[in-house]
């Protein structure tokens, strides 16, 4: 990809930032609300902490969790719509490779990776896919345990009702696990925030 | 001139701590529950509230257009019944009502032709079937359960009720109470159970149907009624989906 040099180059489409944010809201609070249906009846030994949850009750939770699931989805499909049609996926996504990114993680570690604008490394490459999985997963198991009468053919598929409650969950673990380290980097990594918003590189190369 | 990277981000700082001010202040005002979608009579015109609302509006129609008044439940062997059943309600086990089964009769009202009460013999003179299915609670967990009873169509063409309304009410001894569309009524796994896997939970009569979570099956049922105005329920008006589909 080659950008301008003296005006400064739009490394994030407007479609790409403009979804992501939307997203960044859906997921927000899905996953907030979602903890808080968890904790309704809980799968595993433990709950999650009140403050961290959002609804106040289950049916407030619920509330959430079933108004955000069309922002989730109708955004998810725009952006994979765009994504498919405008090239951003295969120019962005491509190559991909689970060795590559396995050695860009070390590099990484050891502070030896370098950050290019406007393109991503074989390590963001397979984590962005990965969490772009992750979420079609969630939304897939989500709607098996929400319709496993009218949709059970989606439910079995997941293993039944009782094994997509567990497939959501870890879907919805992959995706918290994801963010922790996007959100760390983001802000942690210098000058890649903001084109997120302002679509342009920093400091043009 | 640009500013600094530093200040500029900062710029944003303020607004996201609004941002989750605000989202975080929703949870504190639905706290203890009641103020979050509280039913048809909505107190505070809080912006976000009724958007949940209208939104809980627009997921009713989108199951009711969802359903499939042909597509049955899956249906589970003896063997996977769950023992214990799990025993749920808005209240604790010791509360239960105890009703007399002998003097027990089902009242019906409503646009309803025949409004004679049932007595339970009556009602066992009926046609019985049973289905073996998944009750799934709002709370996500589920368990297997048998229910023997009157198919609900049955019963609704029987008394003569009209099957062109758009709601079927239940009033229940242990005062809850629900509502459900018409076309669930009407589906072929529809029951108005008289035996079921424990049979204090819900005695002499319950309804069962497994195209909808388990809170819109009222137990202890007292009174049944057939209407075109929207009767609500015991979690719904508390801000619960009406629909609440499977």
């Amino acid at each position: 990809m080659v950008g301008g040099v003296d005006k400064p180059r739009t490394i994030h489409p407007l479609f790409v930032r403009v979804t992501h944010w939307v997203n960044a809201f859906a997921i927000f609070v899905m996953v907030l609300s979602g903890w808080r249906i968890y904790n309704a009846s809980p799968l595993f030994g433990f709950e999650f902490p009140k403050d961290f949850t959002l609804g106040g009750w289950l049916a407030g939770a619920l509330a959430w969790h079933f108004a955000a699931m069309w922002l989730l989805a109708l955004n998810g499909l725009a952006y994979l719509a765009y994504g498919l049609v405008s090239g951003h996926f295969r120019r962005s996504f491509m190559p991909i490779s689970l060795r590559g990114a396995f050695d860009d993680v070390l590099f990484a570690m050891r502070g030896l990776l370098d950050h290019a604008p406007g393109r991503y490394n074989a390590a963001q490459r397979v984590f962005y896919v990965g969490v772009i999985l992750a979420v079609i997963v969630a939304i897939l198991s989500g709607l098996a345990i929400w319709k496993p009468v009218q949709l059970q053919t989606l439910t079995a598929l997941m293993g039944g009702y009782e094994t997509a409650r567990r497939v959501h969950f870890f879907a919805m673990a992959t995706i918290v696990a994801f963010l922790v380290v996007h959100i760390g980097l983001a802000v942690s990594v210098k000058g890649i925030l903001a084109p997120m918003f302002t679509g342009r590189a920093e400091t043009p190369r | 001139m640009k500013p600094p990277r530093s200040e500029r981000l900062s710029a944003f700082r303020p607004q996201i701590a609004r941002l989750e001010r605000r989202l975080f202040l929703k949870q504190g005002l639905s706290l203890g529950a009641l103020s979050l979608l509280s039913g048809c009579t909505l107190k505070d015109d809080d912006a976000v509230d009724r958007l949940l609302f209208a939104m809980s509006r627009f997921n009713d129609r989108v199951q009711a257009a969802l359903f499939d008044p042909a597509k049955l439940a899956p249906t589970y062997s003896e063997a996977d019944v769950t023992t214990p059943f799990p025993f749920n309600a808005y209240y604790e086990e010791k509360d239960i009502p105890l009703i007399d089964g002998e003097n027990y009769r089902l009242q019906l009202s409503g646009l309803i032709a025949d409004k004679r009460p049932w007595s339970l013999g009556d009602l066992r003179a009926l046609p019985q079937s049973s289905q073996i299915t998944r009750l799934v609670c709002v709370e996500g967990w589920s368990a297997i359960g048998q229910w023997r009873g009157v198919a609900f169509r049955h019963f609704l063409e029987r008394i003569g009720a009209d099957l062109t309304a758009r709601y079927v009410g239940f009033k229940c001894a242990d005062k809850y109470y629900s509502s459900i569309d018409m076309p669930s009524a009407l589906h072929p796994q529809t029951l108005l159970a008289l035996d079921f896997t424990d049979a204090k939970y819900g005695y002499p009569l319950r309804l069962r149907l497994p195209t909808k979570l388990g809170f819109k099956n009222p137990k202890f049922i007292g009174e049944i009624f057939v209407t075109n105005d929207y009767p609500g329920g015991y979690w719904e008006d508390k801000g619960y989906n009406w629909f609440s589909g499977s």
